[in-house]
């Protein structure tokens, strides 16, 4: 069931995702941007499908375009996911 | 991420589109030689599938036949799916599936021109889409997009395949960059005159126009693709190597 999603469950399921990328744990945190944790377009993409696998929740690319920080991120995705 | 084979590489398995005759068929025993486990896909030739299965496995090698037509839409994730199920991830992507329906462009129909563009580029777009997703997260992925001389070079009455091909080229470098640094290569190989059904008719007056004084055999071109798919060419990615006999030189 979507609604079950909680927050801490996506913020797990994409820290963990972002650190296979290549970020250290210690550099993911809300406010950290995308850009200077060195994740791209490609890296993003990849989350996405993690997240889809996890969760059942398409991130399309113009959605993953908008997303500037972690943060952002983990709000879209939690929104979609009990929405 | 397990390395039962030895070779260097994740286990998994090619799949080679049309693959039941021809060029198909000569890569995809040249990649069942160099152990992966092969999808033979074919649309139509069940019987051609089926015997090109039997001569890899009398050779030792692992095969299973993979039914598709490969411009329907939903083929790719049936395909992909089947070979999963069965091998594990699709490492290596052959897009050899193609088709001819030739005539001047003043009098070609839609229906020639959507064929061969069909068949030739977008199907190799959705099985490169597919198999990419799969690519990326092992870390370790070979594309190989057969092309052809023709569409770098013209041949009046090919206008359909001469667009397809050449645009699988400009598709071959672009998502070669895309994915270069997930260890994903993406080539494509481009055989001039070869010796298959596909090429049948072609009057022989052209081969004298090939340096080699020769038509080249399927197993010239399955020869390239074997190189590109194997682990010491994973540096090679977003480039076509030309297998003509020296006619486009």
């Amino acid at each position: 069931m979507a609604t079950t999603v909680t927050a801490d469950q996506v913020e797990k399921v994409v820290y963990d995702a972002l650190a296979e990328i290549g970020p250290s744990r210690d550099q993911l945190n809300r406010e950290a941007t995308f850009e200077e944790l060195d994740v791209d377009s490609l890296d993003l993409a990849e989350v996405s499908q993690v997240v889809e696998e996890e969760f059942g929740v398409t991130l399309k690319g113009d959605d993953v375009e908008k997303l500037k920080t972690v943060g952002d991120a983990l709000d879209l995705i939690l929104q979609r996911a009990t929405s | 991420m397990s390395d039962a084979s030895g070779n260097g590489h994740p286990d998994g398995c090619a799949l080679v589109t049309g693959a039941s005759r021809g060029i198909g068929e000569a890569i995809a025993t040249a990649l069942a030689a160099d152990g992966w486990p092969v999808g033979v896909n074919f649309r139509s030739d069940e019987q051609g599938a089926d015997r090109v299965v039997a001569a890899i496995e009398a050779a030792g090698g692992t095969a299973v036949a993979a039914p598709g037509d490969v411009t329907d839409p939903a083929t790719a994730d049936a395909l992909f799916t089947q070979l999963e199920e069965r091998f594990g991830p699709v490492l290596v992507l052959v897009n050899n599936a193609g088709t001819r329906a030739d005539g001047l462009t003043v009098q070609m129909e839609d229906d020639a021109w959507d064929l061969v563009v069909q068949t030739n580029l977008s199907a190799a777009f959705r099985l490169t889409r597919r198999a990419v997703r799969t690519m990326t997260r092992q870390r370790f992925g070979r594309i190989i997009n057969i092309a052809s001389i023709v569409g770098p070079k013209a041949n009046a009455g090919q206008a359909n395949y001469a667009a397809a091909k050449a645009g699988l080229i400009g598709f071959t470098r672009t998502v070669a960059v895309e994915v270069a640094r997930r260890g994903v290569t993406v080539n494509a190989v481009a055989p001039g005159l070869v010796d298959t059904e596909l090429t049948e008719g072609i009057p022989s007056k052209f081969l004298e126009a090939v340096p080699a004084r020769r038509a080249g055999t399927p197993e010239d071109v399955a020869a390239c693709v074997r190189f590109l798919a194997s682990d010491p060419a994973g540096y090679v990615t977003g480039t076509t190597l030309t297998v003509d006999g020296g006619l486009s030189a």
